[in-house]
């Protein structure tokens, strides 16, 4: 075995092929195949390279110089794929990756479908993955697992960081726009639960298919509901559209839009014009306070655009994970595990952020309000706070999760 | 010549049965993956190439393969083998139903209806509440197969994949080398023809739809046992056109060439991947420089070359192949 190993090795260096991730002797270091291997799985070409795509990528090398690009002499390598939107391609990649290339951890991981197939890759091959920049529950739930983190938001932050905030701040009847989809109705069926609870009403809806580009009939189903807040549960092109046209059918100063899964760079390219007076949720805003403007500013030179929250999250996890190693003093992913979920997160993404059993980092989630054109001073000043939402209320709670962990 | 090409083909042989041993040089499941769609491109080509009917819809029996095999492992726990049965025969089932109703056209107005036909099964498999919808039918159990082989096993797996996909090119190489093939090319030649010969050309249209659409199911099913997943690409109408792509490249006038198409373009989304959206970009040069320097395919371009030359050979050749390298 270990002669055919080393003489697939000479000829694979004979032939020049640059294979990093060549399983060879194990490392007296402590790290596998002498190297902290980090892949950033995202969407390269499809609907979510503006949310991830290269800039996730840039956010974690960002996070690895930043972290010094070695850990005790061991250095750290980021590499990074295209899953296409495509589960069977993420998993495909993520199997690979974990199995003959070496890679120790997966960020980013957009598109829920493959957040989930991934997630169950890396239970089965015992690696580990963080979730950044997909809201799907099954993380934290029936795809559970010592290796899988849930970090920067979840369907949950969003249905209770909106619903329930807009509800005590007097938005007590509700309309929903809802995209025709798991993930359109999961988050109408969530939001209702909360608006109900919180003593509000759900006064209808209207479903629309995806990539919908005419909203008149649904802005006007809007309007004649009278509701005074219409939850937009769509994201991307279709909430772009939706509040667009709520704008122009004038539904918009009178009926108040929520939406609630928005991205800010959702609201750059909306505008302040048609954006003005939107709520949202969102775990971070460059604008907060010093450190995430600092950080934002590194990232803007680096990249040409402001971080969004799933930008911050990949850095914040990928240092993360990379103190936790160095924490284990190796790479062992349960070690690293146990250190990832006992060490405390505190930076200018997390304040005592923390990672719960069943992989979720609960961490304080914000209500924005964007701003009307004249109140923007400069270049990128869109949003206002309006409430905080403790981690602890924004999550769900422990024992709602079907996570096997929790079981003993 | 005929030498040299059965010595190229038991060596690339040789190298798939030796992939699994050398994950360094290639991963197995890309190559899995790749065999699925060599074998859905070949399956397509039955129509395409063989009968001349241009199907718009395949995507609806791959993907039905892989969401039904998954649903009887998942949720009915059945053995992996009646779960890919179930796959290939619902497939198959599908397959009669769009052939019934497509082949009462021709042309472009045939592939219209398959496409829209596509689209129905695409709705469903979206709007179905054991799909998952866009998140995909995820933890599909791989199980035993014939309570024997544990596919859980990446090697056992493997050389499964490698029998049956090899198994369903046997199937596609013997229908279109039989007399049912003879008859489909004479329908793709001139139909009005076979027609007056007394051949039932509507039902031999329909068995041929049934067993190409069998056959992608096969190789649906075989992906989600692969990737232990099934997901709304899989039905969604891009695979119909990727597999058009796949076929064209590789030549449709023969019978393995949609196989080289199905790698060449596999290992071109796969390789490139770094480049991010330009893949698309490169594909579609590729494509277009294929079309217009070989139009009848790399494979069909190949053996264009090799038979041209020994001069005393051809005629023999010629004689064999006569209709299928008539245009």
């Amino acid at each position: 075995m270990q002669t055919r190993k080393t003489l697939i090795t000479t000829v694979l260096a004979a032939a020049g092929v640059g294979l990093g991730g060549m399983s060879g002797a194990a490392a007296s270091t402590g790290f596998s195949d002498d190297v902290v291997r980090i892949g950033v799985l995202t969407d390269m070409s499809g609907i979510y390279t503006d949310l991830s795509g290269e800039a996730a990528v840039e956010a974690v090398r960002m996070a690895v110089e930043d972290f010094g690009g070695e850990l005790n002499g061991t250095p750290i390598e980021v590499i990074y794929a295209d899953h296409r939107n495509d589960p069977s391609v993420g998993a495909s990649r993520a199997r690979e990756w974990y199995e003959s290339d070496g890679v120790d951890m997966i960020n980013d991981l957009s598109n829920s479908g493959v957040a989930q197939a991934v997630a169950g890759v890396a239970k089965e091959q015992q690696r580990h993955a963080i979730v950044n920049s997909s809201s799907t529950l099954a993380i934290t739930n029936e795809h559970c697992s010592p290796y899988a983190t849930h970090y920067t938001y979840d369907a949950h932050s969003l249905a209770h960081g909106t619903g329930k905030s807009i509800v005590e701040e007097g938005g007590e009847t509700w309309f929903f726009l809802t995209v025709d989809f798991a993930f359109g109705h999961g988050l109408e069926e969530a939001v209702s639960e909360v608006v109900r609870n919180a003593g509000g009403q759900v006064v209808g809806a209207a479903r629309h298919p995806l990539d919908t580009t005419d909203f008149s009939s649904y802005a006007l189903q809007a309007q004649a509901s009278q509701a005074e807040i219409i939850g937009i549960a769509s994201t991307g092109a279709d909430a772009i559209n939706a509040i667009n046209s709520l704008a122009e059918f004038g539904v918009t100063p009178d009926q108040q839009p929520a939406a609630l899964l928005l991205w800010f760079d959702d609201v750059d390219s909306l505008g302040l014009e048609a954006a003005q007076g939107l709520l949202l949720t969102n775990a971070f805003y460059w604008d907060a306070d010093e450190d995430t403007r600092a950080f934002s500013e590194r990232f803007y030179e680096r990249t040409g655009r402001m971080p969004n929250m799933a930008h911050a999250g990949n850095y914040s996890s990928t240092m993360h994970y990379l103190n936790s190693v160095q924490a284990a003093g190796t790479d062992d992913p349960d070690a690293v595990s146990e250190k990832m979920r006992s060490m405390e997160i505190n930076d200018f993404f997390a304040d005592g952020g923390y990672i719960r059993p069943n992989g979720r980092m609960v961490h304080d989630q914000y209500m924005w309000e964007v701003k009307a054109p004249g109140e923007s001073e400069y270049d990128y000043d869109y949003m206002e706070l309006v409430s905080t939402i403790p981690g602890e209320e924004a999550f769900q709670p422990l024992e709602e999760s079907t996570c096997y962990l929790l079981d003993d | 010549m005929q030498t040299a090409l059965r010595l190229v083909a038991v060596l690339a042989l040789a190298a798939l049965l030796a992939v699994p041993l050398f994950p360094q040089i290639v991963y197995p499941v890309f190559v899995m993956q790749t065999l699925c769609f060599m074998l859905f491109a070949c399956a397509f080509n039955l129509l395409l190439g063989h009968t001349g009917i241009l199907s718009f819809g395949h995507a609806a029996f791959l993907g039905s393969g892989a969401y039904i095999t998954g649903y009887c492992a998942k949720f009915l726990a059945l053995p992996a083998e009646l779960s890919i049965l179930a796959g290939t025969l619902t497939g198959a089932a599908l397959g009669a139903v769009f052939g019934a109703l497509a082949i009462r056209r021709s042309g472009i107005y045939l592939a219209m209806i398959t496409l829209a036909m596509s689209q129905l099964v695409y709705f469903f498999y979206l709007q179905a509440p054991f799909t998952g919808a866009e998140d995909g039918m995820q933890q599909i159990p791989r199980g035993t197969l014939f309570g024997l082989l544990d596919l859980h096993n990446d090697v056992t797996l493997y050389y499964v994949v490698f029998a049956t996909i090899a198994g369903g090119l046997w199937v596609v190489w013997r229908t279109v080398n039989s007399p049912f093939g003879a008859v489909l090319r004479a329908i793709r030649e001139h139909e009005p023809r076979a027609i007056s010969l007394g051949y039932p050309v509507a039902r031999y249209k329909v068995v041929v739809f049934t067993l190409s659409a069998g056959l992608s199911g096969l190789a649906g099913s075989m992906k989600a046992i692969i990737f232990q997943l099934a997901a709304l690409n899989d039905v969604h109408w891009h695979t119909s056109g990727d597999v058009v792509l796949m076929t064209l490249l590789g030549g449709m006038n023969t019978v393995f060439g949609p196989a080289a198409g199905a790698l060449l373009v596999s290992a071109l989304t796969r390789y490139l991947d770094p480049f991010g959206a330009w893949v698309t970009v490169v594909i579609g040069v590729v494509f277009m420089a294929c079309v217009l320097v070989f139009r009848e395919g790399i494979v069909g371009k190949l053996q264009h070359v090799l038979r041209r030359r020994p001069r005393e050979k051809r005629q023999a050749v010629d004689r064999e192949g006569m209709v299928r390298t008539s245009e």
